[in-house]
């Protein structure tokens, strides 16, 4: 009894895939070319990976060069070098101060704009501080350059202005991390605000009546109303922001090292992009071992905090 | 709502529109002061005249910027990346998500969860580079285009969208009419989604005028270069070819390091105008776009 239902089951659902097939034929026909992208581009680079365990040979191809003994050997070999801890203390650095500095003043700024009741306000501030996200970091790192030279830059004429000695910002050491970290905020500030605002905009109005009603002030209603309001958010945000951690933007940092700063600069991935692609012996399957560890390192971030905050907050990324 | 403001709450008003104030001025005035350089003269920004208003306005920095041939070869570059690199994008990220907003199709799910995995494991820098290398796409136009068809969560936007907005009595309804699925996305869910277009429209645009670090990669011909390959030359590596600039008869050394500095804030303006202009007709969309993307699973 239950095998033949079984069976017409299995029959059934052949006559289902049959008859869906003939259906949305033209469906399939659609995803053919993106799926072809999706697994040229982004599946069999996952195979290529394996060469982080190999030692890697460009004429005998990815498959054909040997496994490295230790299979470990190039992880290994990442752990005792120099550089090490240098690259990252120098990662975690830059990555938890432009967390601390940055993450709180889109949530604040979102608060303090929804209070504005002047439209016109309102939107020249919204128009004027989303522009910066549109400008390249190429730009952004050119304009750091023009702002902070000495002699012409009009942050040292002020200084200088001022009765000051003019600074030679990109020549000195430390400078670093905060023009990195706070041209960063200025860059996405605005942008950033943009989720926030939309889910304040998604509170109940009947909320803040209630609370007008009970002779609540507006500084308490954003602490009882706003802020629990855009709590599951800034969470959900706050965990996607750990997991790339160790991802501090990498075009910047590279655009922006010089002699002086490298000490302070020197990050994961532009270690890897220096070991894959500058020394006079590029190391592909080094490079790479440092790369999957990243990886791993921000993974395990994510689902450890992603725990913690469904613990605490009741709210999670998954 | 109308009620009346207590002291507490005139209070915090007022610290409210001040922080926003100094915010705005903190976000604004390095735009203002790129621009007004940009339109002054040189000298007058070496002196440190200029604080806030162009200063003995003239457009010697845009004329150098426009006699520069390489700013302009990488101008064009960039353009022909963006328009043909953003249609693309267009057109394979509706034919992925419209199928994928379809609630009864047949392995939606595995594709789903293809996509989803995308976005958590990336191979590097060396194993795409690899990739590259032996599709024999180095030093080709086609390497700004075909590696960056497809964004994951541009799609995942978009699925959302479809999912909300194109209500399934309207495929039946179509369906009823002898509608196609070809055509039903023509005549139907490309009219009703122009919001979402917008959105990932500019969101593309802007991620191929702004791209760096895949031409810095793999193109090597001066002829293919982008115009952020340029920019970097320009801005960060202060690699100036003064013959460019000669065409503008500078008598000495030191007007030509002047122009030199002029040059670079007209050039900022120019490499970002074309997605400053495209920006504001989009922006309305933003916040509607944002949403959706926001929306979990």
């Amino acid at each position: 009894m239950k095998s033949t239902s079984r069976k017409n089951n299995k029959i059934r659902k052949k006559g289902f895939f049959k008859r869906s097939l003939k259906r949305d034929w033209q469906l399939y026909v659609l995803l053919l070319l993106p799926l072809t992208y999706i697994i040229v581009f982004k599946y069999v680079p996952l195979w290529g990976v394996q060469i982080a365990f190999k030692n890697f040979v460009a004429t005998k191809g990815i498959g054909g060069s040997e496994w490295a003994d230790p299979l470990f050997k190039n992880f290994i070999k990442f752990f005792s070098d120099y550089n090490f801890w240098r690259v990252i203390k120098n990662t975690l650095g830059l990555s938890l101060y432009g967390l601390i500095a940055g993450f709180p003043l889109p949530i604040i700024f979102a608060l303090s704009l929804n209070y504005v009741r002047n439209v016109k306000f309102k939107k020249t501030i919204q128009m004027i501080t989303y522009a910066p996200h549109f400008i390249s970091t190429v730009v952004i790192v050119g304009m750091l350059l023009q702002f902070f030279s000495t002699r012409t830059g009009i942050i040292n004429q002020i200084i200088m202005s001022m009765g000051f000695n003019e600074i030679n910002f990109f020549g000195t050491k430390g400078t670093f991390p905060h023009m990195y970290v706070w041209s960063q905020i200025w860059q996405s500030l605005g942008f950033s605000s943009i989720i926030y605002i939309a889910t304040l905009a998604g509170i109940d109005p009947s909320l803040h009546e209630a609370a007008i009603m009970d002779g609540a002030n507006k500084v308490r209603r954003m602490w009882h109303i706003d802020l629990p309001g855009i709590m599951p958010t800034a969470i959900v945000l706050l965990t996607l922001n750990l997991g790339r951690i160790l991802n501090v933007g990498f075009e910047k940092v590279l655009l922006m090292q010089n002699p002086v700063n490298l000490n302070q600069s020197e990050i994961i991935s532009t270690y890897v992009y220096k070991i894959g692609f500058q020394s006079a012996l590029p190391q592909f399957s080094y490079s790479t071992a440092i790369g999957i560890f990243q990886s791993i390192v921000g993974f395990i971030l994510i689902v450890t905090f992603n725990k913690i905050s469904r613990k605490v907050s009741e709210s999670s990324l998954f | 709502m109308n009620y009346k403001e207590t002291g507490a709450d005139k209070a915090f008003t007022f610290i409210n529109y001040t922080v926003l104030t100094m915010l705005f001025i903190a976000v604004a005035y390095p735009l203002i002061y790129v621009i007004s350089a940009s339109f002054s003269s040189s000298s007058a920004i070496i002196q440190g005249k200029v604080f806030l208003w162009p200063v003995n306005f003239n457009l010697d920095g845009y004329k150098a910027v426009f006699n520069y041939a390489s700013i302009m070869t990488g101008f064009a570059n960039s353009s022909f990346y963006m328009i043909v690199g953003t249609s693309v994008n267009i057109a394979l990220t509706v034919m992925i998500a419209y199928p994928l907003s379809r609630q009864n199709l047949i392995g939606k799910r595995v594709i789903s969860l293809m996509l989803i995995f995308t976005m958590i494991f990336n191979a590097g820098l060396i194993p795409n580079y690899l990739l590259i290398d032996k599709l024999d796409l180095i030093d080709k136009r086609a390497v700004m285009i075909i590696p960056k068809a497809l964004n994951v969560w541009n799609v995942m936007i978009t699925i959302t969208y479809f999912r909300r907005t194109i209500p399934k009595e309207l495929l039946e309804a179509s369906q009823i009419d002898g509608c196609d699925d070809f055509k039903f996305i023509r005549m139907v869910v490309l009219p009703l989604s122009k919001p979402i277009l917008a959105v990932i429209t500019l969101f593309y645009a802007v991620e191929h005028w702004n791209a760096f670090f895949d031409a810095f990669l793999y193109i090597k011909s001066a002829s293919l270069r982008p115009l952020q390959i340029v920019l970097r030359e320009i801005l960060v590596q202060n690699q100036i070819s003064m013959d460019m600039i000669s065409s503008i008869d500078p008598e000495n050394l030191a007007v030509k390091e002047n122009l030199a500095t002029l040059l670079k804030y007209s050039l900022i303006i120019v490499s970002s105008l074309p997605l400053m202009l495209l920006y504001p007709f989009i922006q309305k969309y933003f916040v509607k776009g944002v949403m959706v993307g926001s929306v979990k699973g």
